[in-house]
């Protein structure tokens, strides 16, 4: 695959927002029937290197060469016309639209003007057979899953006829079947001939599938290197630019005795709580000081338990008790009032105000906490933020930047210190690492086993099972939206049994029950 | 978990959830409908049917128009106004003795035009649909009285014979052209929606702005064609009430805004874009015409009860749409 020439070349490509340098003469080559995997920290600049290339953004500097020609696109559509198409990591599509439209719209089969329903549908049929996915092409995309809107996503891109394919994260909420699903087709479009640029943070999919990885660091090019020249741990260190121990850092940690933190009253105990359609009633103790992971496949329920805690959503039976006494947790407010704090799976729907600099979003719970009518001053504002922008390396460190100029990890971390500036008693945290790199992760997983050890309780939700059973006293196993295992984290709980457990649904591990 | 995990996400209830504030709204008529027929004897006539389509012929093509507008997610408050002013304009160019061919191309251009500049005002600079409009709706309103501060009489052949011409069955019952006008509308705009670029494009718009833009739509475009569209058919309207009531009058169609929001609401089209169909706002047209006989025929109720039940139904809509809406999520 290396003998022939590039496909695609950037070189010298610089790209500035206000405040942020996200790139600095940065060269790129994708050669035909390859898979290359473009690694970096969150804030490193895959995103605008990609947005750059499919002309969502101008340049500030350097070239683009698309099959030895040097291109510039006007916006999306003019690259995908020149063959180079995307996948982004989240669902651009639109769910209101049938499945077939959304895989042909902007180029659907036509006869005098007129679009042809029944050819278009025939013609998703068969794409989506090429993919193994049996849909009601006619159902609007809203009545399917994430992981099936995104495989459309792919079948609309790779029906064009693709030179190059950008898939941007497209793995963050798919489960490991359709992962391996995404992989075979991945497989069979490079031995096509397609380019594919392939964008992940999950280490193990990158040796799994690339032929060649490129480096970014702080909008910088670190290097080009062929997957099996350079082991996981020197990928590690390039994409962090240090020398790695801080990621044993957290297997360290003694396991803390479930036992004694247990004892006493629980800070919030929930009994039958639930809500029809969403959750099945569950019950739930968690202590101060204790971390209860919440494992599970997309859709078991977890977000669903996480909104009933933070009475984002209002359950239909059960109770939820606080320090003993019972309490309504029926709205948000009320629940930060009690000390509650929830960092949402949906940063950018529910969390994050794109347009507010990044001191504003962090401040927000603090001031709903407080009321309306006493405003933090203006020192102490800052003494917070920058206190919890050096804690969690938020990068760009500048309080006035506009969030929306961020990059998707360093928006979690800024998610996160709102929470954190309220000192919560119970932090529920909803896949807090999902999409963001594997150094502000470590610190995030060093971060949480802080907090708890300084009394705070965590409700740790991930799909991610090591790093559940890293962080947590107590595993608690979701399935099929009921909650079906308390699992005590001792030593004899590992991955498989927890996977077990979330496979056969199996009651007889209960613990505490 | 193999190969049943691709389909776990189906949908359990997609039989007509889109269809549901249509079908409704067609109970609804057929019910109103029946409570008349039940109630008086003359209004099973056809041609009390024929009447409401007579007498809302271009509130329907206007609702048209809007009915696009609020696909895209956005809202036309000057429809009302452009009514108005198009009425006008074509009164005055007649008085002044314009040929009546010239009359209508000039007034069937202001309309598409002042529609297109206000498209292009929300696209380019980004700004409320809401406000851009409530601009658009003085601006015409204003002209109206710029023109004349009193109404236009229209004497012209053409604007008479179109006015007076009946197209009927051997029974008696018949129609205007206006009605036949606004069926062509109807058809060309339900056809424009369904099967063409543009239409499919309107409701990508209307469903998620952001990832049509990244799916490489032309939302600008799309943007700017549907407030032209809904000012093209706020013109044909207008040149259908001078049709009707052979003048141009400065205060005429005053609220009308409001009424065509209504009859597209009603109609089944949601207000924040993406869902609705033009045969919804033809229900939600007639929904409101029927009400309107309805309390004509009964002879003993203010008319301003046809404000009152239309504002409760309008609620009841908005109700039915969120409830849908909620039961989908």
């Amino acid at each position: 695959m290396t003998d022939s020439r590039p496909v695609l070349t950037m070189t010298g490509i610089s790209k500035s927002f206000p405040g942020v340098r996200a790139l600095h003469d940065v060269h790129f080559r994708l050669f035909p029937g390859e898979v290359h995997a473009l690694m970096g920290e969150n804030g490193a600049g895959k995103s605008t290197l990609i947005k750059v290339l499919t002309g969502v953004y101008d340049t500030d500097g350097g070239t683009v060469t698309l099959g030895g020609t040097e291109v510039s696109f006007a916006g999306p559509m003019q690259a995908t016309g020149a063959g180079v198409s995307t996948v982004y990591q989240e669902v651009n599509l639109c769910t209101n639209l049938s499945v077939a439209e959304n895989i042909f719209i902007g180029r659907e089969p036509r006869r005098l003007g007129a679009v042809r329903w029944g050819e278009m549908r025939r013609r998703a049929r068969a794409l989506l057979s090429r993919l193994d996915l049996d849909l009601d092409v006619s159902a609007p995309l809203g009545s399917y899953s994430l992981a099936i809107q995104q495989m459309v996503a792919i079948a609309r891109a790779i029906d064009v006829q693709a030179r190059v394919l950008i898939l941007d994260e497209p793995t963050s909420s798919l489960d490991a079947d359709e992962v391996a699903q995404l992989f075979r087709i991945m497989r069979q479009l490079r031995d096509e001939g397609i380019a594919i640029l392939f964008v992940t943070h999950f280490l193990d999919q990158v040796y799994a599938i690339a032929d060649r990885i490129t480096v970014l660091r702080n909008g910088q090019l670190v290097g080009e290197y062929p997957t099996a020249e350079l082991p996981q741990l020197t990928l590690v260190e390039k994409m962090i630019g240090k020398e790695l121990d801080i990621l044993e850092g957290i297997d360290e940690q003694p396991k803390r005795d479930v036992a004694a933190l247990e004892k006493g009253t629980p800070l919030v105990a929930v009994s039958d709580l639930g809500r029809s359609g969403a959750v099945e009633p569950f019950s739930l103790a968690i202590h101060a000081g204790e971390v209860v992971g919440l494992a599970g496949l997309l859709g078991s329920g977890r977000t669903e338990v996480a909104r009933l805690l933070f009475g984002a959503d209002r359950a239909d039976r059960g109770e939820i008790a606080m320090d003993g006494q019972p309490t309504g947790l029926s709205t948000p407010a009320r629940a930060i009032e009690r000390g509650i704090g929830f960092c949402s799976e949906n940063r950018r729907a529910e969390g994050i105000v794109a347009e507010l600099s990044v001191r504003e979003n962090m401040l927000l719970a603090m001031q709903a906490a407080r009321g309306w009518l006493r405003p933090i001053p203006r020192r102490r504002q800052d003494e917070l933020v920058e206190k919890y922008i050096t804690a969690l390396q938020i990068r760009p460190a500048d309080p006035e930047a506009p969030v929306r100029n961020l990059s998707g990890g360093n928006q979690q971390k800024v998610l996160l210190a709102r929470w954190l500036i309220t000192e919560p008693r119970l932090l529920i945290l909803d896949e807090p690492t999902r999409g963001i790199d594997i150094g502000a992760k470590t610190e995030l997983q060093k971060l949480v086993a802080q907090l708890s050890d300084g009394g705070m309780a965590v409700l740790f939700i991930s799909a991610e099972l090591e790093e559940v059973l890293r962080l947590s006293h107590k595993v608690v196993v979701m399935r099929d939206r009921r909650m079906v295992a308390h699992l005590a984290n001792d030593d004899s709980l590992d991955a498989d049994r927890v996977m077990q457990t979330i496979a056969s649904g199996s009651h007889r591990e209960e613990v505490n029950r | 978990m193999s190969s049943t995990s691709l389909t776990l996400g189906r949908a359990k209830l997609r039989l007509p959830r889109r269809q549901v504030p249509v079908l409704a709204t067609l109970v609804l008529l057929l019910v109103m409908y029946g409570i008349g027929v039940s109630q008086y004897r003359a209004f099973s006539n056809v041609q009390v049917v024929f009447n409401v389509f007579i007498d809302n012929g271009f509130l329907l093509v206007v609702a048209v128009g809007m009915t696009f507008v609020i696909l895209t997610g956005g809202i036309d408050l000057s429809v009302g106004s452009v009514v108005a002013m198009t009425a006008m304009v074509s009164a005055s160019l007649l008085q002044q003795g314009l040929p009546a061919q010239v009359v209508l191309v000039v007034a069937l251009l202001i309309g598409p035009l002042l529609g297109f500049l206000m498209g292009c005002a929300i696209h380019f600079f980004e700004i409320q649909p809401f406000i851009v409009t409530l601009a658009g709706m003085f601006f015409a309103r204003g002209m109206c009285t710029f023109i004349s501060g009193s109404s236009i009489p229209i004497t012209d052949g053409f604007w008479t014979t179109m006015s007076q011409q009946r197209i009927g069955d051997p029974q008696g019952n018949f129609v205007s052209i206006s009605v036949l006008i606004a069926f062509a509308v109807v058809i060309v705009a339900a056809w424009t929606l369904a099967y063409t670029r543009l239409g499919r494009n309107v409701y990508a718009v209307g469903g998620n702005p952001q990832s049509a833009l990244l799916m490489g739509l032309p939302v600008g475009r799309t943007r700017i064609a549907v407030y032209t569209i809904s000012g093209l058919c706020s013109a044909i309207g207008g040149i259908l009430l001078s049709f009707y009531t052979l003048s141009g009058a400065p205060l005429i169609a005053v609220g009308m805004e409001l009424d065509v929001i209504a009859a597209v609401v009603i109609g089944g089209t949601v207000l924040t874009g993406g869902s609705g169909y033009v045969f919804g706002t033809v229900l939600g047209v007639l929904a409101l015409g029927v009400i309107q006989t309805l309390i004509t025929f009964d002879g003993s109720l203010n008319s301003w009860w046809t404000r009152i039940v239309i504002g409760g139904l309008l609620f009841a809509f908005i109700l039915l749409q969120r409830l849908v809406g909620i039961r989908y999520k």
